[in-house]
């Protein structure tokens, strides 16, 4: 039940945020209002789809100013959804977590949930959130000259959903690929092949707005709650997991990304959304 | 991390109070017209050209 809701969700949310039509068929980008406001999740705003913005894109693109300014219109939004939802974003609502979910579900290789050396790996995307969307925006790249590095040089998002459907339809922009453009497909193509076999490798260890999320994680309204004192430690939810977390890490982790199959799984009910503790249907 | 585990019930609410003033702060500097004009042409370094 939990899993096909949540599919649901992930379909529903992307199709509304990505469903500029015309877009596609003309390849341009939508210039309307709602540009000014970004979505949660990671969604490039040079999608011909896409009817707002992306939070790091947005987050570099203020850093990318003459000077330095405070990003607060970017850190608004972080602020807001962190705090509302935290990485329910990336289990419920991001379009790139759908495309690595669905891979995921290819029955071929033998499915791992973590690369090797996952412990260090997974600071990986504190390093890009910290290299190359703040200190690379600022100043590093380019030769002194500020770009928005994350994006140019990194985000298998915007070459997914921005650049492949924009090639296809504008025949002007084709002629101009050049090193960059394959540069980044082959991050893409990585990323969607290890997809099949790891669980969201891009999402554990690469993606800025993970991280962000995650440290919202630890108070943000939504959580998966977990009575102690009903649990029986059958281990079945972290068996479940598919970031291999445990009974105590459910939630306040970094790398929960609320999916819900903790809470599908425990045969107590004692895993859930609200804080409302439950009824267990043996205790009737 | 037990500041964070005991006072989350409002600290949710102490970030999202900090987003809206990050938002109002945001306005009144003009950066969502910033973001609006990035986000309404097409980026070349997002898609692999620029």
């Amino acid at each position: 039940m939990m899993k096909k809701l949540r599919l649901t969700m992930q379909l529903v949310f992307t199709i509304l945020t990505n469903g500029y039509t015309y877009g596609f068929l003309n390849g341009k980008i939508y210039q309307g209002s709602l540009k000014y406001a970004c979505v949660p999740g990671l969604n490039c705003y040079s999608c011909p789809g896409a009817v707002a913005s992306c939070p790091i894109g947005a987050l570099e693109a203020l850093l990318n100013q003459q000077g330095f300014h405070i990003p607060f219109g970017a850190l608004g939004f972080l602020f807001l959804f962190g705090s509302l939802l935290g990485r329910f974003v990336c289990g419920w609502l991001c379009p790139f977590g759908l495309v690595q979910d669905l891979l995921h579900k290819i029955p071929v290789f033998r499915k791992r949930k973590r690369l090797p050396f996952h412990h260090i790996l997974k600071y990986g995307k504190y390093i890009v959130l910290l290299f190359l969307v703040c200190i690379g925006s600022l100043f590093l790249f380019g030769g002194f000259v500020k770009v928005p590095a994350f994006c140019k040089y990194l985000c298998p998002s915007g070459t997914l959903f921005g650049a492949l459907p924009l090639l296809a339809a504008n025949e002007p922009l084709r002629s101009q690929i050049g090193g960059l453009f394959f540069w980044k497909s082959g991050i893409l193509l990585l990323l969607l092949v290890l997809s099949v076999k790891v669980y969201r490798p891009f999402c554990q260890y690469l993606c800025p707005l993970g991280a962000i999320y995650g440290w919202f994680n630890r108070f943000s309204l939504a959580q998966i709650h977990w009575e102690k004192e009903r649990c029986v430690s059958c281990k079945a939810c972290e068996r479940a997991c598919p970031v291999e977390l445990s009974t105590n890490e459910i939630s306040c982790s970094p790398e929960c990304i609320r999916c819900g199959r903790c809470i599908e799984v425990c045969p107590e009910e004692c895993l859930h959304f609200s804080r409302i503790k439950h009824k267990n249907k043996k205790d009737e | 991390m037990h500041f964070w585990k005991n006072n989350r019930k409002f600290t949710w609410l102490l970030g999202m109070v900090l987003g809206i003033f990050f938002l109002i702060m945001g306005a009144l500097r003009g950066q969502f017209a910033v973001i609006w004009r990035k986000a309404v042409m097409i980026c070349m370094e997002c898609i692999g050209i620029g």
